[in-house]
């Protein structure tokens, strides 16, 4: 009898369900997995150390471009903890836009997150019809910011600026004529408020149709359950925050436990999972963006009703209007000062979370005094859940790996960082 | 938090820490505590396991290079390591900061067997800080390159670093050479006096 060794196998980091470069180094029994390394920093930027020879505000695109599946949940932290440590109120309007738009990028999230885990598990139409949607929400990005993914529209104090009266329309081309193109521009004839509530209104019924596409059907539920059971235990063990968690049957949200801009105003319910598997992960996470659809109603409602400033009107951080800037010499010192200082944190140092799309994200920064960060800490969220990779797959098939990244919806921007 | 929750944290971080307790702080709605690498294991022990406090899980934990840092008192050491617990029972969080006793070979013992999550956050201030953290199963670099040498986020670590990478037609191959871009700050640092702007400063 020849003597059987367990072989090592390397997956990634040009694996297309890797989610980006995930490199993992695999010690097989056969189609068994005895141990996984996961070896990541290929795309480390060292956003951290750059953040400390950049002004504060100079660092905020840094921060949609850690976690780039939820550009604004990232801007979010960080504005937050730059505002506790002057202490400034945001306006109440700007606000209930940032959760609105917290709430666009959760489901702008886990619609990526559903597509891709769908074409990694072997369902290949999912992505498609997550995708269609997108374009909407992606739509309401530009819109406020004009880009459409790397917003930069949080800022310290509030957001950049109001929402749009209007929105961007498809022209007629060669390709499209003005019969095709009519319907699309149906719901884009009002302002955002406007085509966001259509969306909200129709996204219930899209998700219903997803679920029909994946929640009872065999292959899916095959592939999904039972795989990857993380219990109660060792989900705090393992600190899993978000979705992870949930899934795992702790009733856990920092909207709920620890609220943030309004959302102990708001009306929503938070899923728990049961049993702690990928399948479980995968219910909470589609409640959750029905959830978010409800939030994102509330917002809309009141956004229509309260007009209001979105930025604070405290010009030590904020940039004056133009108007005030060209017309009085206090303005235009401040205007001097921010543009070429940028805006001075008082010493201390703070740790602000926020509930992001994949669990806890938080922005850990000392200050001592300048106009740049002495230190900043990225809590990723992604980065925590792939530590546990080792003790989630260990045991199960090769093919369960890719279920199981899946199901841990990593991003490798704010992991590496 | 709420005054009250910081006021009843405080108390209870001061009765079952008792001597352990080097230092505490409350600011910004938080509160941070001290502790000396000595007692660093046995403390993070109680944190989780004393029903008064109830730390389960640990959220973060990070290394800090306080070297250039000009309000830190001289002398608690350069290297800290700074952790973020959170306790879902009793919905509270707290910040605790160790400072390595040596400058030259910084050591702080692990936490790994406390909180498993440890793991991955020790290996990264391992590698970007040169922490070394006794009990650590496998202290390995994670996020730079293999094969990396020093520790990047050390203050006197320059933005650049000390090598860049290009693919060398010649040798045809991709090779290690001395940074050839100069160092730049476009926006200089400023930390203002405390009279700043105030109406009686000369």
């Amino acid at each position: 009898m020849p003597e059987l060794h367990n072989f090592t196998l390397n997956f990634g980091p040009q694996h297309p369900a890797a989610h980006g470069v995930l490199r993992m180094v695999l010690e097989l029994d056969g189609e068994v997995v005895v141990r996984a390394d996961p070896h990541i920093g290929l795309l480390h930027r060292a956003t951290e150390k750059l953040a400390e020879t950049k002004t504060w505000i100079q660092s905020v695109p840094y921060m949609d471009r850690l976690d780039y599946m939820s550009m604004m949940c990232n801007e979010h932290a960080y504005c937050m903890a730059i505002e506790r440590l002057l202490q400034i109120e945001v306006p109440i309007r700007a606000q209930y836009i940032r959760v609105m738009f917290d709430e666009i990028t959760r489901i702008l999230n886990h619609l990526l997150w559903v597509g891709c885990h769908g074409l990694d598990v072997g369902a290949m139409t999912m992505v498609l019809y997550a995708f269609r949607e997108r374009e909407d929400l992606v739509d309401a990005y530009e819109a406020v910011s004009g880009a459409r993914m790397h917003a930069a529209y949080y800022r310290p104090g509030g957001v950049y600026r109001d929402l749009p009266d209007r929105m961007a329309q498809y022209k007629e081309s060669k390709w499209k004529s003005a019969v095709q193109i009519k319907p699309f521009n149906e719901a884009r004839s009002g302002s955002l408020l406007d085509f966001l509530d259509d969306f909200a209104s129709r996204f219930p019924k899209l998700l219903d149709e997803y679920e029909t596409l994946l929640t009872d059907n065999r292959i899916w539920k095959q592939r999904l359950v039972d795989v990857g059971i993380v219990s109660r235990e060792r989900a705090l063990q393992r600190g899993f925050t978000g979705p992870m968690l949930r899934g795992s049957g702790v009733a856990w949200d920092l909207r709920k436990k620890q609220p943030y801009e309004v959302y102990d105003r708001l009306d929503f319910d938070i899923p728990v999972g049961k049993t702690g598997d990928s399948y479980d992960r995968y219910l909470v996470r589609m409640e959750e963006m029905r959830q978010s659809n409800r939030i994102l109603k509330q917002c809309i409602d009141w956004l229509r009703k309260n007009p209001g400033p979105v930025m604070s009107d405290n010009h030590k951080v904020a940039q004056p209007s133009r108007e005030a800037m060209k017309s009085n010499m206090e303005e235009l010192i401040h205007h001097f000062k921010l543009c070429t200082e940028g805006i001075h944190v008082p010493e201390g140092e703070v740790y602000s979370a926020v509930e992001h799309p994949k669990g806890e994200f938080g922005i850990y920064v000392i200050s001592d005094g300048a106009n740049k960060p002495y230190r900043l800490k990225i809590r990723p969220p992604g980065y925590v859940h792939l530590s546990a990779m080792n003790e989630m797959v260990a045991g199960h098939m090769l093919a369960d790996v890719v279920t199981i990244i899946g199901s841990q919806d990593v991003v490798f921007g704010e992991i590496d960082r | 938090m709420s005054a009250a929750t910081l006021e009843t944290l405080s108390q209870n971080l001061q009765r079952c820490l008792g001597e352990r307790l080097r230092s505490i702080a409350v600011a910004f709605g938080e509160v941070t505590i001290e502790v000396g690498a000595d007692d660093y294991l046995e403390a993070m022990l109680i944190l989780r396991d004393e029903l008064d406090l109830c730390f389960e899980e640990l959220i973060d934990l990070c290394g800090v290079d306080y070297s250039l840092h000009s309000r830190v008192a001289v002398g608690s050491g350069r290297y800290a390591v700074v952790s973020h617990l959170l306790s879902i029972a009793r919905n509270w969080r707290l910040r605790v900061r160790c400072f390595a006793p040596d400058d030259s070979f910084p050591s702080v013992p692990s936490v790994t067997a406390v909180w498993n999550v440890a793991d991955w956050f020790e290996r990264e201030a391992f590698d970007l800080f040169g922490i070394v953290f006794p009990g650590h199963h496998d202290l390995r670099r994670i996020l730079t390159d293999y094969g990396f040498v020093g520790h990047p986020f050390r203050k006197d670590f320059p933005i650049s670093g000390y090598v860049e990478m290009r693919y060398d037609p010649e040798q045809q191959r991709v090779i290690y050479q001395p940074v050839t871009i100069e160092p730049r700050e476009v926006t200089p640092r400023v930390v203002r006096e405390a009279t700043y702007g105030k109406a009686d400063h000369a």
